[in-house]
């Protein structure tokens, strides 16, 4: 055997040889792009051009920005919004198909799962039609039975806003809903039964059991939700047919980000707002963390 | 048995049955409400199987409704999807060939990596372990553009490698991966180094014939993901001819020529394949979309 192969193959080695393929992939596409998003959010840069160094400029520009600042209020209400819809809706849902006295329980779980499988392209596709602005689109005809419309919606800022909650929690109240059915097939049935004897309502089960025992389940699905929520692009690049929305009423923070650095070449400004978004989802998250550390710590 | 035991047992009885009563029309109830929401969750779905059988002009003119019009209903979009001059057939073969290739290297690549965080010990096993955790906490999107100069740095844009890459060794999948291998006992791979086989003989001959229950999850995770992902393909890919699905979708957005019947029949078809295979395999298609809720 030769003196290299001895090496590959010894037990020392063996590892490190197991790990690398993350290292480079991590190194390559993780660590290199993140540290490079940090040096460019100093630099004014365009594709295939010479950097140029101009310090904090991108952030002073970025922080009175008013197109941005819009962006991020509309990011922070869409993740607002995912928050209010898709945490209790999908949880109580969770409960009620858990329930013994339901009748066709698997049946239910697939296909409320359904919208997940279809992606956003066509999901999106099916709710720009589904929101249209002709007199015989679907909701138009709806709105029509009561004598009202016919609506712009996706001309509307609030009716747009409505448009990207229901495509949300179309495609993930059925996979809330399993999160949280997971959750509780680890919750003892012992607890009920317990509280049962000592008279609990099924509201005062659902409150001092269910609630706290989900917990970490809750806090999985609110850290995807906050980052799915502030990181949203896709939904409103198909809902409104591209980037550009009137008045930017669809401009999320990542939209802003694309618009900046693929649409108009202005990678360091681009980056700028990557690494504001980073900071913003950090803060969020963290805070979220310590809270519900925290409750958790009171009742321990 | 005395009088007032009989007694007692006939109200027991009694409002047993009353709850009886009240269970089962709770359950009435539950049931109809459940119903209801179905029928809501699928207005989507029937929109647009109703859409892949009318002409796109009475779409671009009227709306994507729920009128069941027999008179304006054919097979004409189908006839057009298999036989009409236009991409969608490569799109959908590209898409595909990248789902089939990123899967099969994803699952190879991170059940190697996690393998060796899980059965050895070694100097910088924690701080590695951190750095995949790490690679889950930011968002994908805050790489989109230093990865897009990177890409167009190494010549590789326009390529099914720009996209595939970045993703094979998968921190999710790592992450789950290791939680399956908690569970393999450590004699199998003692019992391998005493036969006298190779650290990685070991993993290809014992461990992953071990871990294949552990792989169908997975497959079905990463595979949806790859099989819907949009935006990282559409910034990638400039070509037409080397479009995934999603991307030609998303152009045919357009009211212009046969598009908006090409795109209703399309998305109609897009969705369906997965559908089959969803009703194939269920319980790894639940598995694999809640397996970040069973780690977390």
């Amino acid at each position: 055997m030769g003196i290299l192969k001895k090496f590959v193959y010894s037990q020392k080695v063996a590892p490190y040889i197991f790990i690398s393929p993350f290292v480079i992939i991590f190194l390559l596409f993780w660590f290199y792009p993140l540290t490079n998003s940090f040096v460019m959010s100093f630099q004014e840069r365009m594709l295939g051009q010479a950097p140029k160094w101009i310090g904090a400029a991108n952030y002073k520009k970025l922080l009175t920005d008013e197109v941005f600042l819009q962006a991020v209020g509309n990011s922070i209400k869409y993740m607002v919004g995912t928050l209010i819809l898709l945490i209790p809706f999908p949880m109580l849902l969770a409960v009620l198909i858990n329930s013994k006295l339901m009748i066709g329980r698997e049946f239910f779980k697939s296909a409320f799962f359904l919208p997940a499988l279809t992606s956003v392209a066509v999901a999106g596709t099916i709710f720009r039609l589904i929101f249209g602005e002709m007199n015989g689109s679907l909701l138009n005809s709806f709105f029509d039975i009561f004598g009202m419309g016919p609506f712009k919606y996706l001309k509307d800022g609030t009716w747009s806003y409505i448009a990207l909650l229901v495509l949300a929690c179309w495609r993930w109240t059925g996979v809330n809903m399993l999160y949280f059915l997971s959750g509780l097939k680890s919750i003892d049935n012992e607890y009920y039964e317990a509280a049962a004897i000592d008279g609990a309502s099924a509201f005062q089960q659902f409150k001092t059991i269910t609630m706290p025992l989900l917990r970490p389940t809750t806090i999985y699905v609110v850290t995807i939700s906050i980052y799915a929520g502030l990181a949203m692009f896709t939904e409103s690049l198909m809902l409104f047919n591209g980037n550009n929305s009137p008045k930017n009423i669809g401009l999320t923070i990542v939209g802003y980000l694309y618009r900046q650095g693929i649409e108009k070449n202005k990678l360091g400004y681009a980056a700028t707002v990557g690494i504001v978004l980073l900071i913003v989802a950090m803060i969020i998250n963290v805070t979220q963390l310590a809270f519900t550390g925290m409750f958790r710590k009171e009742e321990g | 048995m005395t009088n007032a035991s009989m007694a007692k047992k006939n109200t027991i009885k009694v409002s047993n049955v009353r709850e009886n009563k009240k269970n089962k029309a709770f359950s009435i109830l539950l049931f109809i409400f459940f119903i209801a929401l179905f029928c809501l969750i699928m207005i989507p779905f029937y929109a647009i199987t109703l859409a892949a059988f009318k002409p796109g002009e009475s779409l671009i003119r009227y709306g994507l409704n729920l009128k069941f019009d027999l008179s304006i209903m054919s097979f004409n979009n189908f006839k057009f999807l298999f036989t009409g001059d236009h991409d969608y057939f490569i799109w959908f073969k590209n898409s595909m060939v990248i789902t089939i290739v990123q899967v099969t290297l994803t699952l190879l690549v991170s059940a190697f990596v996690a393998y060796g965080f899980s059965a050895y010990d070694f100097k910088g096993k924690n701080f590695l372990f951190i750095c995949v955790l790490l690679t889950m906490m930011v968002p994908f999107e805050i790489l989109l553009l230093p990865l897009y100069t990177l890409i167009n740095d190494l010549g590789m844009m326009n390529s099914f490698s720009a996209i595939i890459l970045p993703g094979i060794a998968n921190a999710g999948t790592i992450f789950f991966f290791r939680q399956y291998l908690k569970g393999v006992p450590k004699e199998i791979i003692a019992a391998g180094r005493v036969d006298g086989a190779s650290e990685y003989g070991i993993f290809f001959k014992l461990i992953l014939p071990v871990m294949k229950p552990s792989f169908a999850a997975m497959a079905i995770l990463n595979g949806m993901n790859s099989w819907n992902n949009l935006l990282w393909p559409f910034m990638v890919l400039g070509d037409q001819r080397k479009f995934t699905l999603p991307i030609g979708l998303k152009t045919l957005l357009t009211p212009y020529g046969n598009n908006y019947d090409l795109l209703m029949v399309g998305s109609f078809f897009a969705i369906f394949p997965i559908f089959i295979l969803f009703m194939c395999f269920q319980k790894y298609f639940i598995d694999g979309m809640t397996a970040g809720a069973v780690k977390g």
